[in-house]
């Protein structure tokens, strides 16, 4: 698996660090068997890839491709059966200091006895920071995600979009190496999507922070990153680390209609296409 | 994108509501105590088993002046609240404590669907013979009959934790107290306040079962009492005093539950 580097991605980051070989993820040869009852499933045959810091890349791959149990196994909230996971160089054996998830149920993820505030102040509060210093990356953060005036209102008293902004709030306060976001719009609507999408994009430029995006949505994998991992149907491994070379400054109507997003999406589909089919990497004709 | 913040409380709409339930319902105990005062006067059933209202009010008035009644209510309302207050204890204690381990579930499980249904009265007779008509009779039925309510409400409620809460819980780190603290027992409260609310009702009964048959000190012996000596108006009176306590513990008890569980959906939909 070699994974292309693209010009001209990395201005966004620290300029000041070598993006060669910082790398805020590496996972080398991933494999995950599910036991139970006599019976042993195969879900994550092989998965290697590396992260560099700063970057922002998606993973689409069919559903089923157990794109929710790799998230859970680099997250640390399921154990690997071969392999390793190593984030900022210390290999993760359960939830590790310098990551934050975001879950695609974001009604089920934020505590519905807490306000706004109170919900993204508490992983703070359980690392144990300063009030002064939670107050700071509070107000940063629900600043960050246009929600400062609805810090005292409940979770439930939010629109989809809006909740789902809160856990975001939470995962960036956090300060987190890696944001991980799993299908976190696979539950709002088009337009509130819409927005979201700009938004993570908008974070992750303004903030630094490493993103990786799981998805089903073709679309949403190529206008959101730099790179695509696509992944095969299970047993999963990937089928292909697409470079997306469109320029930096994204726009959901400008980018979306350029030939090139059209390109890159069409190769994309036809990736999952393949995978749907069965084809595997190591079978009779590499894509 | 809009803004759907529900203001938290919607008082005036609510307090219409009350009052037009209140209507019929004032209607309807108006009607029962009519027909309490016009039976009995007109000879229709015997005013030697139910006096009309009128005379177990007054009868009422009179216990209000005698100490041994203001006695008897302080016997029955502190052996009510120190059973409610021992079950509410221990069954929270034990049921976080098995709730937490799902060993200790699957060891507890058939020793609980054992030993909860066996109806506390049937204890009678093995409080006798340790205590007598002490206190202390009462307070084993009453406490043997509210924990396993509030026992089995803890351990549905520390089931019901979300499981994408509780990613989220460990994805941030949170240590075993923060969880217990901050996932656990949030989402436990709705049950426990539940079982609160059952356990007191249940506690009541059974303190003033003990105090009826078994003459432990309270307004249970007092009705007893009154029946023996042909008091029937005095003995309607006390009972009515019982209803009225089962009504307040039952009202403090639904003012506890909006108060805890402001943010819970079954509350949120009254001021919705």
């Amino acid at each position: 698996m070699t994974s292309t580097q693209i010009p001209g991605a990395t201005d966004v980051t620290d300029p000041a660090t070598d993006p060669a070989t910082d790398l805020a993820l590496d996972v080398r040869g991933l494999k995950k068997v599910y036991d139970g009852q006599g019976r042993s499933v195969e879900a994550v045959r092989d998965l290697t890839f590396s992260i560099e810091r700063g970057s922002l890349v998606c993973i689409v791959g069919p559903s089923g491709a157990g794109k929710t149990t790799l998230l859970r196994c680099i997250a640390g909230l399921l154990g690997i059966t071969d392999g390793e996971v190593v984030l900022d160089g210390e290999r993760v054996t359960s939830p590790p200091a310098g990551m934050a998830v975001v879950f695609q149920e974001y009604g089920r993820s934020l505590f519905p006895w807490m306000t706004v505030r109170q919900n993204v102040e508490l992983p703070l509060k359980e690392k144990g920071l300063r009030r002064a210093e939670r107050r700071r990356l509070v107000d940063e953060a629900l600043a960050a995600v246009g929600l400062t005036d609805s810090e005292d209102a409940h979770p439930w008293q939010l629109s989809g979009g809006m909740q789902q902004r809160v856990a975001i709030a939470r995962a960036v306060a956090y300060e987190p190496t890696v944001l991980l976001m799993d299908e976190p719009f696979a539950a709002v609507d088009a337009q509130t999507r819409a927005d979201l999408e700009d938004l993570v994009r908008t974070l992750w430029k303004r903030l630094g922070v490493t993103v990786l995006f799981v998805t089903h949505d073709i679309d949403e994998a190529v206008y959101l990153g730099q790179r695509v991992l696509v992944l095969s149907n299970r047993p999963t491994v990937i089928l292909e680390d697409v470079a997306i070379d469109l320029p930096d400054e994204r726009d959901q109507l400008e980018t979306r209609s350029t030939p090139r997003f059209a390109e890159l999406r069409h190769h994309v589909y036809e990736l999952i296409q393949q995978a749907k089919r069965g084809h595997r990497p190591d079978g009779e004709a590499p894509a | 994108m809009t803004v759907a913040v529900h203001p938290t409380s919607t008082g005036a709409r609510r307090g219409t509501g009350r009052g037009r339930d209140a209507v019929p319902g004032a209607l309807g105990l108006l009607t029962v105590v009519a027909l309490w005062e016009i039976l009995p006067t007109a000879g229709v059933v015997n005013p030697e088993y139910l006096p009309p209202f009128t005379e177990v009010a007054s009868a009422l008035a009179d216990q209000l002046g005698t100490s041994t009644f203001w006695t008897a209510l302080g016997q029955t309302l502190r052996g009510w609240a120190i059973g409610l207050a021992i079950s509410m204890v221990a069954g929270i204690v034990v049921g976080m404590l098995i709730g937490s381990s799902r060993l200790a579930r699957e060891l507890t499980a058939s020793t609980i669907e054992f030993l909860r249904p066996i109806p506390s009265v049937a204890l009678i007779p093995l409080v006798v013979l340790l205590y007598g008509s002490q206190p202390k009779s009462a307070l084993v039925l009453v406490v043997y009959a509210a924990f396993w309510q509030v026992l089995v409400q803890v351990l549905y409620g520390v089931a019901d934790v979300d499981p994408v809460i509780r990613d989220t819980a460990r994805s941030y780190r949170f240590s075993r107290w923060a969880r217990f603290r901050q996932v656990v027992w949030p989402t436990a409260l709705p049950y426990v306040v539940t079982g609160f609310r059952l356990a007191a009702a249940v506690a009541l009964i059974l303190e003033i079962t003990a105090e009826l048959v078994i003459g432990v000190p309270g307004l249970g012996q007092r009705v007893g009492v009154a029946r023996s000596s042909g008091a029937t108006d005095t003995m309607y009176a006390l009972v009515v005093v019982v209803g009225l306590i089962g009504v307040a513990v039952n009202a403090s008890a639904r003012t506890v539950e909006r108060r805890v569980l402001r943010w819970h959906p079954s509350v949120r939909r009254e001021s919705a």
